[in-house]
């Protein structure tokens, strides 16, 4: 069922080299201790950490035992601990009571705390203000990115959404910055930037002045073109339900830095199982672009094709069976055990989501989108509160409907939060006040003090170091337009023309037809026209700071070279599996490949988890 | 030309030859007599300490520096203690051991760097005799003192301290000793006269040279090679014992006839030959010897010094400069008298062409007979890079060049290369410059470290001309010497600010690499504040700016630069540093006008210090905040009552943010909160926390609906609402009759649809066939469905003539209904009329 792709499709260049970089460098920092110790590691740094580096080969670098880091006190007695951590002033305080309760104790220990991907001013401070400065050694691991696929590269900085785009704290920025030059480094130079969103910018200029600071060397450029885009400029995308193959396994199952932990259920043993979800899974590759309705017919296609193929043993002679065996054998087992698992999967999202709810959900994500019957809407969102359904869910229909209505009427704001608050608890005030900040569920301003506020803030942004600082004031003026936007971008394909889901017209397909997701538009018309020429209104609507701007002198930027034809998208503040999807679809229509470079992998439930509040 | 072998003295099967660099521009009055001198490898500086051990203050010693080629540098009395030994470090510092065991370090200009000390004992003791040496970890110095233990410092840069172990019987100074560096240690050789030890870290070993017999004497000179490869003792019986430093072999052993010890002893060689030789100098006598029997004898008429380099000797004395080294064997081949190798030949030929003679053609067609051109021109460049005279190295070229005028696949880089690295080399052997570098030894220190020396010099603009002509990457070059420059620039007392920052912005411009925050640093380093704030504003990078901004206390400066930086890390930088710096107050009004600096700051006191993040939102009156704070605060804390208090208060801040909404929730929190409580110790609930929804269903599970319709009436919870709440907690407790009853009290706000879907769930389909009847027409057909009575949904929708519901109906009848399938297929034809 793959789809007929343009057969001069360039290929992407090899990013397990990301992996040996940051293997090395962790090699290094572990041999700058030499002797037994106790590695301590970050809970979420787990599963990228084996990712680079497993058990064995820590072992083999004098780690005897591995912790995980969980704010309790130390049982080690080991001589050497070393921290392998995030620069949380959390974590960091946390050592400091460890060394501190050590030193109460009259029990001498040797510290070192490797963070990563650097250390930041503050946990430095932490441990001045707690004494133990001068007790323990720091470095810093440079691991920003981890390939999580052929074409998925994260830096696994899941709070970098919040750091940034809530509380206004731009320390990720510089990272972001730095993994881009890395890229830049073994895979540059690009030819070409684009880029749309303030964090996006800041990350681009940090960047430039990474690249000003080294020394260029002249290579062939991998990577042709760049495009960078906040998470903030569309929130629509990852708040719909995701209903394509990934993007449906990463909701319901939750994948995990490129691996899912399929329960019993799925399995059908009394185990649950780790599996690794990437292209080298024959079975998944090819369905994880699909829409679900298409999944079924392929996989149940895909069994009888191996049935055939099992049957081919009969009447053979011993001769083939013995090649059959040692040839054929082990593939045909591996692609039924992987096949059997996803038909479990399939089977397990099928009982969850082809309940009538889920229908009716999607029903009115699908309204809210085109912007009919919002009355309908608000009903079906007030009932699905009042049965207390999911908290999550309800907070994303909220939020959902907000932005597309572009807030909400004072009465429908009123009477829904009261409702939310009756049902999941009254904590959720503080949710509201962020989401109110982030602009995602807001009420709608009466016309004349919209122009009012605007107009202020618009002059505040032209100013450019006041624009830098007017980061409390730019929430209030990001009002969504996603109506006006919807229209100009025709993001809402017509509804009365039948969409058929097995062969996609466009990027719409991941979302049942109903929606073309902006941030992936937005990508296919900056390419199109080179630029943001002719798009003005739309950057106007999505508050600015887009950015075009032609690479260095050094890349030769006539070369039609298929590296001109790999574009890497940067997500700043996460993007889900559907819009990679759209976004393979999209290269696959144009010649492209793209490689999504993303701060983490995001769904609706991890950016809406990501902004409560409740301390319970 | 042809007296060009003139200077070649044959030893075994190489020959040797002497070439002046320098006659000297220095004038000394005494030559080198009664001086302590050290001229440094490389071509380095020449250091001379006159009269040393004069002690009155009133004729104290003199220091001169002078360039290789005996241009004064620098020259002032000495004024500290008694001086035992003179070195120079690996990067041209000047080294001076006193006897007192500090050593004193100076730059090339003589101005004072900084001092150490070899030991506290040795104040008393006093150094006898110290040496300077260099191996892979710098430069090192070890003394021997007057209580017969020697002391080393492997690194200076980075000083640590080794006392070595005693020597078993030695008094005072041993008769001759010298420093070997071996398999990355460090050790000692001595001879206390009869005996040879070996000294490193932990012991000391008595060790015998092979072959050296007891005939020979006692050990009273020593000398290891530039690489520390060999080694050369001299006997008191005047003979020359060599062998590798290893002691574990021999190489040879020749009787100089000359029973007085040499004043010095070098070994010259050259890397790769395979004959070491050794050069020793007597008052009037410098003697080459080499690995056989016979040797080299040079009168000699003035004191010389000998300086050990890479590849030769340099001998150094009051009137000239020469260089003693082994004939690189392609020169031997190229200039041998009636030579023919290829390179000779074509030397010839090219000779004879510039002479219109037709032999060039003869000497010609011989080379490319024996196809061995491109041998003849490689040979020509290489042995142009060996020569010191320019008028021959043209020669060469010239030859080379002419040469490969008839080759067709040339290779021109080997070739374009040596006349680049020539001419660099002739401009920095100038005498005016100093620097009487071989080819050989340039390639080895690397051209980086040719122009770290001229910088070093501040011989700036030949530096520049020298990385321009090489077309060195500007970021290495141009950038590296103007970043010097402007260092050096800034340090000038005579100018004025404004003068020296408008010079420094004409100069460096913005070349990349060079930062002007590292210039204004240096200004900064020198007591010129207002320099180094005009500097800092040509920097472009703000986060540059801050840390110096900083250091200079200008922190509300420093605080927009990191803000403009958009470094949040180093905005948090100054933001700790202000903290520290300023009263509470000041700093929150500095805070307030910096609202990125504020955030982060919040953020910070989020997870440290709770009470701060207060009084911040009280300052700044942002009563929103201050109430979020409260509620965040009231979950933290787990007595009802101060709970209540917290909450009180995130209602009153609420009402001043005039936000009615989240005031009146709040209260309304409360009001559940003491309700939950009350029912609690009534009842034992266990409600207290709970959600309003979550505390109603718990109380309908646990039966008590007379509370729960007070909940519902007094928190004005909606109809929909409480009806989905009371039909879910019947139908779960399967109370059906409870529910009929429930049903019938009053019209459903929700439907009766919900209360099909309901039963269905729980599985009964019986009670949820009563419902069917009362749902809304237009939700009938999924009604009767849902209870799976196909006819019931046919007759609904064949009642309200819906295609579409009849086409519903259709797909989930099976085939073995065909009555039903004509009933529906036939109305839907009419409904189509």
């Amino acid at each position: 069922m793959a789809h007929s792709a343009r057969r001069d499709c360039p290929e992407l260049p090899d990013f397990s080299l990301l992996k040996t970089l940051a293997r090395d460098h962790l090699i290094y920092l572990l041999e700058q201790l030499p002797g037994k110790k106790d590695l301590f590691i970050e809970p979420d740094l787990m599963s990228p950490l084996d990712r680079i580096a497993n058990v064995s080969i820590l072992k083999q670098h004098e780690v005897d035992k591995l912790y995980k880091v969980e704010y309790k006190p130390v049982i080690s007695t080991s001589d050497q601990l070393c921290f392998l951590i995030r620069p949380r002033l959390q974590t960091v305080k946390w050592i400091c009571d460890v060394a501190n309760a050590d030193k109460a104790a009259g029990k001498c220990r040797r510290y070192k705390i490797i963070f990563t991907p650097k250390k930041f001013y503050s946990c430095d401070a932490v441990l001045e203000e707690q004494g133990i400065i001068g007790d323990v050694t720091t470095d810093e691991w440079s691991f920003y990115l981890l390939p999580l696929d052929d074409d998925i590269i994260s830096l696994e900085l899941p709070e970098f959404f919040r750091d940034n785009f809530l509380a206004g704290d731009q320390r990720w920025v510089k990272t972001a910055g730095s993994a881009l030059h890395l890229i830049h480094s073994l895979y540059g130079p690009f030819t070409k930037i684009y880029g749309i969103g303030r964090c996006s910018k800041m990350a681009y200029e940090s960047w430039r002045e990474q690249v000003a600071e080294g020394e260029q060397r002249a290579q062939k450029a991998e990577i042709g073109k760049v495009f960078l885009i906040d998470r903030d400029v569309d929130f629509v995308t990852p708040l719909c339900s995701q209903v394509v193959y990934e993007g449906l396994v990463d909701d319901i199952f939750r994948i995990k830095c490129g691996c899912v932990e399929f329960g019993p259920e799925v399995t059908s043993s009394d185990k649950s199982m780790k599996v690794m979800l990437n292209s080298r899974d024959k079975v998944f590759n090819e369905i994880r672009n699909e829409h679900f309705s298409n999944v079924f017919g392929f996989l149940s296609q895909k069994a009888r094709n191996l049935q055939t193929a099992y049957d081919k043993r009969r009447g053979m002679d011993i001769k083939q069976m013995k090649t059959f065996v040692s040839e054929e054998f082990k593939g045909l087992k591996q692609e039924h055990r992987l096949l059997s698992l996803h038909i479990g999967a399939s089977e397990s999202i099928m009982k969850q989501k082809t309940k009538q709810d889920f229908q009716e959900l999607l029903k009115t994500e699908h309204s809210l989108l085109e912007g009919f019957e919002i009355r309908e809407s608000i009903s079906f969102i007030e009932e699905h509160i009042n049965r207390r359904v999911s908290m999550l869910e309800s907070l994303r229909l909220l939020c959902l409907l907000s932005i597309t209505e572009n807030g909400l009427l004072p009465k429908d704001f009123r009477s829904l939060k009261t409702q939310f608050l009756q049902s999941y608890g009254v904590d959720h005030l503080l949710t509201f006040a962020n989401l109110r900040q982030l602009g995602l569920l807001v009420e709608q301003q009466p016309g004349e003090m919209l122009t009012v506020m605007e107009s202020k803030v618009g002059k505040l942004v032209n100013d450019k170091t006041a624009g830098k600082l007017t980061d409390a004031f730019s929430s209030l003026a990001r009002k969504s337009h996603f109506r006006a936007l919807s229209r100009k971008l025709n993001l809402v394909p017509r509804s009365d023309e039948e969409y058929d889901l097995r062969v996609p017209r466009d990027m719409a397909y991941i979302f049942s037809g109903a929606y073309v997701p902006l941030s992936c538009k937005l990508v296919e018309q900056v390419l199109d026209r080179d630029g943001w020429t002719g798009l003005e209104e739309v950057t106007k609507l999505l508050n600015g700071h887009e950015f075009a701007v032609t690479g260095n002198k050094g890349a030769d930027s006539k070369a039609k070279s298929d590296a001109q034809r790999i574009v890497l998208v940067m997500f700043l503040g996460g993007c889900t599996f559907s819009e990679i999807s759209a976004l393979r679809f999209l290269g696959r229509e144009k010649g492209f490949r793209f490689i999504v470079v993303t701060t983490a992998i995001t769904n609706s439930s991890r950016i809406l988890e990501s902004l409560l509040d409740n301390h319970v | 030309m042809s007296f060009i072998t003139a200077n070649w003295n044959p030893l075994g099967e190489a020959f040797y030859r002497k070439t002046e660099l320098y006659e000297m521009s220095w004038s000394l009055r005494d030559g080198l007599r009664d001086s302590l001198v050290a001229a440094a490898p490389y071509g380095g500086p020449i250091a001379l300490l006159r009269e040393p051990h004069r002690r009155s203050p009133s004729s104290r010693p003199q220091l001169e520096i002078y360039s290789a080629s005996g241009v004064s540098i620098a020259s002032f009395p000495w004024k500290s203690g008694p001086v035992v030994q003179v070195g120079w470090t690996v990067s041209d510092e000047l080294l001076l051991v006193q006897e007192d065991g500090s050593v004193l370090i100076y730059d090339v200009f003589g101005t004072f760097k900084r001092h150490f000390s070899m030991g506290q004992e040795v104040v008393q003791s006093q150094v006898l005799e110290a040496q300077v040496f260099h191996s892979p970890y710098g430069t090192g110095v070890a003394i021997v003192t007057g209580s017969s233990r020697f002391t080393l410092a492997t690194n200076i840069d980075d000083l640590k301290l080794r006392r070595l172990p005693e020597v078993p019987g030695l008094q005072g100074k041993p008769v001759c000793w010298l420093v070997l560096t071996q398999d990355r240690q460090t050790k000692v050789l001595l001879s206390t006269g009869p005996d040879l030890y070996i000294l490193d870290n932990t012991s000391c070993t008595a060790v015998s040279p092979p072959g050296l017999g007891p005939q020979s004497g006692s050990i009273v000179h020593m000398s290891v090679s530039f690489s520390y490869k060999y080694l050369a003792l001299f006997t008191e019986t005047g003979h020359l014992w060599t062998g590798p430093s290893h002691l574990q072999d021999k190489l040879n052993e020749v009787d100089t006839k000359n029973t007085n010890p040499p004043q010095q002893m070098v070994w010259c060689r050259r890397p790769k030959s395979q004959q070491p030789s050794v050069v020793l100098l007597w008052d009037k006598l410098l003697m080459v010897v080499g690995v056989r029997q016979d040797n080299i004898q040079f009168p000699i008429e003035e004191p010389c010094v000998l300086v050990g380099e890479l590849d030769g000797v340099r001998i150094l004395s009051s009137s000239q400069q020469e260089l003693l080294q082994e004939v690189p064997l392609v020169c031997q081949e190229i200039f041998k008298i009636a030579s023919m190798a290829p390179g000779a030949l074509l030397l010839e030929a090219h000779r004879e062409y510039q002479k219109s003679s037709q032999k060039a053609d003869e000497y010609l067609r011989e080379i490319k007979e024996q196809s061995m051109l491109g041998e003849a021109v490689r040979q020509c460049v290489e042995a142009a890079g060996h020569e010191y005279d320019s008028i021959t190295q043209k020669d060469l070229l010239r030859a080379a060049s002419f040469g490969k005028c008839f080759l067709t696949d040339f290779v021109p880089d080997p070739f374009v290369l040596t006349c680049r690295e020539l001419r660099v080399l002739n401009s920095v052997r100038e005498s005016s410059v100093g620097l009487p570098l071989t080819h050989t030894q340039f390639k080895q220190m690397t051209l980086q470290v040719l122009i770290d020396r001229l910088v070093y010099r501040q011989f700036y603009p030949l530096a520049i001309e020298i990385c321009r002509y090489l077309k060195i990457p500007d970021y290495q070059g141009v950038s590296r010497v103007l970043k010097h420059w402007a260092s050096c620039k800034v340090q000038q007392k005579d100018l004025t600010d404004e003068a020296i920052a408008r010079a420094v912005c004409v100069k460096v411009g913005d070349s990349p690499g060079v930062s002007y925050s590292h210039i204004a640093a240096k200004a900064y380093e020198c007591g010129r504040t207002e320099l180094a704030i005009k500097l800092l504003d040509f920097e472009a990078r703000s986060g540059e700016q801050v840390p110096l901004l900083l250091k200079m206390k200008r922190s509300q400066l420093a605080l927009s630069k990191a803000v403009e930086s958009g470094d949040t890390d180093l905005v948090y930088t100054v933001v700790t540093y202000l903290k520290n710096e300023m009263n509470r107050g000041d700093f929150f009004m500095t805070l307030r006008n910096q609202p990125v600096a504020l955030s982060l700051y919040r953020q910070f006191c989020k997870l440290q210090e709770q009470e701060t993040l207060k009084d911040l939102y009280n300052q700044d009156d942002d009563h929103q905040e201050l109430a979020n704070y409260q509620v965040t605060a009231s979950y933290r804390e787990k007595r009802l009552d101060s709970r209540l208090s917290l909450l009180q208060s995130a209602v009153d801040e609420y009402n001043k943010a005039k936000n009615e909404f989240s005031a009146k929730a709040t209260e309304d929190e409360m009001r559940l909160l003491r309700f939950q409580r009350k029912l609690d110790d009534e009842k034992g609930a266990g409600l207290l926390g709970l959600s309003l929804q979550a505390t109603m269903e718990a109380l309908l599970a646990l039966g008590l609906h007379k509370q729960a319709e007070q909940l519902y009436r007094d928190f004005r919870v909606p109809d929909k609402r409480y009806w989905w709440l009371k039909l879910k907690s019947l139908a779960e407790k399967e109370e059906w009759e409870e529910l009929e009853k429930f049903s019938k009290s009053k019209k459903s706000p929700i439907g009766y649809l919900a209360f099909v879907d309901v039963c269905m769930k729980s599985n009964n389909r019986f009670e949820a066939k009563k419902y069917v009847s009362k749902v809304m027409p237009e939700q009938r057909v999924r009604a009767h469905l849902a209870v799976s009575d196909l006819e019931g949904a046919a007759d609904a929708a064949i009642e309200r003539k819906n295609e579409s519901e009849m086409a519903l109906v259709l797909s989930r009848s099976s085939t073995s209904d065909r009555l039903l399938i004509d009933r529906l297929n036939r109305a839907a034809t009419v409904a189509k009329k």
